[in-house]
């Protein structure tokens, strides 16, 4: 009974997930809860399952166990990529992944919140509300300058912000968002700081990262993962002073 | 919507292609038969059909180039739907010779008499009217580019594999073709047309009006392509071709993408077959020969994938060098065609219209100037498309 008021009014909720390639367990019975607008950190050391996680939330693997709910009740191991993409999962790669042949105009236009048939994509004729709001996106990731450019052509930099542009022109309810900054300058990474966390006050965030300041700037609730379970849970300042944590992750 | 479809189709280029086309439907055939032998400008009868076979190829290799340069599936079976429009119009051309056969029999085609038919198998019905081949022409290449590429795309098979699989496909139906107890003529085929629609299919003016009929299809054709890949669909199929993965987690169904192209596809082939039959004169089992399918590879290569014009330049630039080749040294053709293919892999990676348009053009072409990416499947990999990067790993 506990169980079903847990799920309760959850974002997304990871209930004892466990998958194995091969004999490596990559999660063993991960569990991890993420509040409607509320933004998660998780850190941990290579191979803790953090990508894995997000395999599992967007349907490109299946757990061997456990429950994975998103919004309360929709079961998401039954689903397949483009399913739960369409119901609100938006998800930038570690490796920033844009299409490169494609400007940037294009590469948030096919990101746009949009029917994805292929009938309607066809006949598809961007109204001007669609305008507005790529070119609204276009500002807050700074590519205005760059909209007619390839996005072959853009920065490490850039392409990373593209890709959370596109996240943002999905309008999902949760993004989940494999290491933002890497590869960028300070005063980037200052800034995407900023953008996560201004997304967060309207949409449920997870954000997978290794720089600690990084974490620590988005001033959110952070989950340590190590060898595919949660090792510790709290504010930056708890879990970077877990003892545990410091001998499995940090002290390495 | 619909007229902003068509509105998208008329870019400037297709607008050009369309133009150019048309204008040698007109001018071609006026040539052959309205000027005089004396005439310089008069074109001989045989170069009408000649031609009229390469705009059909042009129209096969562009069917290609849409699944292949614009969508990433390379498919190695695309003579399978060209031969197998081109059988259902054989066969209406067939029923046209009635009693004036070699065997005299009004309803048997001679091989069927030939060969102690006593019916005709319930598969020739309605092949004695030119709109049921017509159906079939379309029908059948769809029908089978539809059930193939379900059950391949939904089971994510992709690159080399599912070049193997169409290659298969297309010498499977190789061999069922060459048996004589398919009811398709075995080895021989489907030949000694007589008529299409009560036309003597030798006179110069059917054979002008079947050239016309190409170049026409080819114009609609490339229309057709034009307003798929400059839709949002288009430039949903590029990205597919470059990062199915990424495409998928943007929630997109990527084997409908597909789906819908290889579909489109065939069915464009399927229609060139239909117009080179009539123009050759016959149709027979090795035009689904594997190798066939290299070539019309090597055509759209040759021209330039993920361009419209590239597929129909290369497809009448290299058929018309074979003529040529072959007729001076016959043994040879084979390895100018490969020295082609590796000289234009290795220096002309976009094809001659993606090098004419990289040097002139105000617009970068789109692949060439990335060889920056990190992941070797988003470079121009000239041949093998397998490499679809894994975003998540």
């Amino acid at each position: 009974m506990s169980e079903t008021n847990d799920k309760f009014k959850t974002m997304l909720y990871l209930n004892g997930v466990s998958v194995s390639f091969d004999g490596f367990k990559a999660l063993n019975n991960l569990s991890i809860i993420v509040h409607p607008n509320e933004m998660l950190s998780v850190i941990g050391p290579n191979g803790a399952g953090k990508t894995t996680m997000m395999d599992i939330i967007t349907g490109k693997t299946r757990p061997d166990d456990g429950e994975v709910f998103f919004d309360s009740k929709i079961d998401l191991t039954r689903l397949d990529e483009a399913k739960i993409a369409n119901l609100g999962i938006g998800r930038k790669f570690q490796k920033p992944t844009v299409f490169e042949s494609h400007t940037v105009w294009d590469n948030l236009e096919l990101a746009l919140k949009k029917p994805r048939g292929v009938f309607s994509a066809l006949t598809y004729v961007p109204a001007n509300d669609d305008i507005g709001r790529i070119e609204a996106i276009l500002d807050t990731v700074r590519l205005s300058a760059r909209k007619g450019d390839l996005a072959a052509g853009l920065s490490h930099g850039q392409k990373q912000w593209l890709e959370i542009g596109m996240l943002l022109a999905q309008d999902p309810k949760l993004l989940l968002v494999d290491e933002p900054v890497a590869g960028m300058t300070d005063s980037e990474t200052v800034e995407t700081a900023k953008l996560l966390k201004d997304i967060a006050l309207t949409r449920s965030v997870v954000v997978v990262e290794h720089d600690m300041s990084f974490v620590r700037a988005l001033g959110a609730r952070v989950s340590c993962l190590a060898e595919g379970s949660v090792l510790a849970e709290g504010t930056i300042d708890q879990v970077s002073a877990n003892p545990v944590v410091i001998e499995r992750y940090l002290g390495r | 919507m619909i007229t902003a479809m068509i509105l998208r189709a008329l870019d400037t280029r297709a607008v050009w292609v369309v133009s150019i086309l048309l204008l040698v439907a007109l001018a071609v055939p006026f040539a052959n038969l309205a000027l005089p032998v004396s005439s310089p400008l008069h074109i001989p009868d045989y170069v009408v059909p000649l031609f009229g076979k390469y705009l059909t190829y042009a129209m096969l290799a562009l069917a290609l180039d849409l699944v292949w340069g614009y969508c990433g599936i390379l498919s190695l079976g695309h003579s399978a739907f060209f031969a197998l429009g081109g059988y259902a119009m054989g066969m209406y051309l067939m029923r046209q010779i009635g009693s004036r056969g070699v065997y005299g029999n009004p309803v048997l085609p001679d091989f069927m008499v030939f060969l102690n038919y006593k019916d005709l198998p319930w598969f020739w019905y309605g092949f004695d009217n030119f709109w049921f081949a017509c159906l079939i022409v379309v029908l059948v290449p769809g029908l089978l580019a539809f059930i193939f590429g379900f059950l391949a795309f939904r089971s994510r098979v992709t690159g080399v594999y599912l070049s193997i699989i169409t290659q298969a496909l297309t010498y499977a139906l190789l061999l069922a073709f060459f048996r004589n107890d398919l009811g398709f003529g075995g080895n021989n085929g489907l030949t000694d047309f007589k008529d299409i629609l009560g036309f003597n299919i030798q006179s110069v003016t059917t054979r002008a009006a079947l050239f016309a009929a190409s170049a026409i299809a080819l114009g609609l054709a490339v229309l057709v392509c034009s307003a798929i890949v400059n839709s949002k669909l288009g430039k949903v199929m590029v990205a597919v071709r470059d990062a199915e993965s990424r495409t998928r987690f943007l929630g997109y169904r990527v084997d409908n993408v597909k789906l819908f192209a290889f579909v489109v596809s065939a069915i464009i082939a399927g229609v060139a077959g239909a117009l080179y039959v009539p123009q050759v004169g016959i149709i027979n089992p090795s035009e689904f020969a594997p190798e066939n399918s290299i070539e019309i590879v090597i055509w759209t290569a040759v021209g330039g994938r993920a361009t419209l014009v590239g597929p129909i330049v290369g497809g009448l630039l290299l058929n018309f060098g074979k003529t040529m080749f072959t007729s001076i040294w016959p043994d040879y053709w084979l390895y100018a065609l490969g020295g082609v293919f590796v000289f234009v892999t290795l220096f002309l990676p976009k094809g001659i219209v993606g090098a004419i348009r990289g040097v002139f053009g105000k617009k970068p072409a789109p692949r060439a100037d990335n060889t920056q990416a990190e992941d070797g499947g988003q470079t121009d990999a000239p041949l093998v498309t397998d490499a679809h990067p894994d975003p998540a790993e």
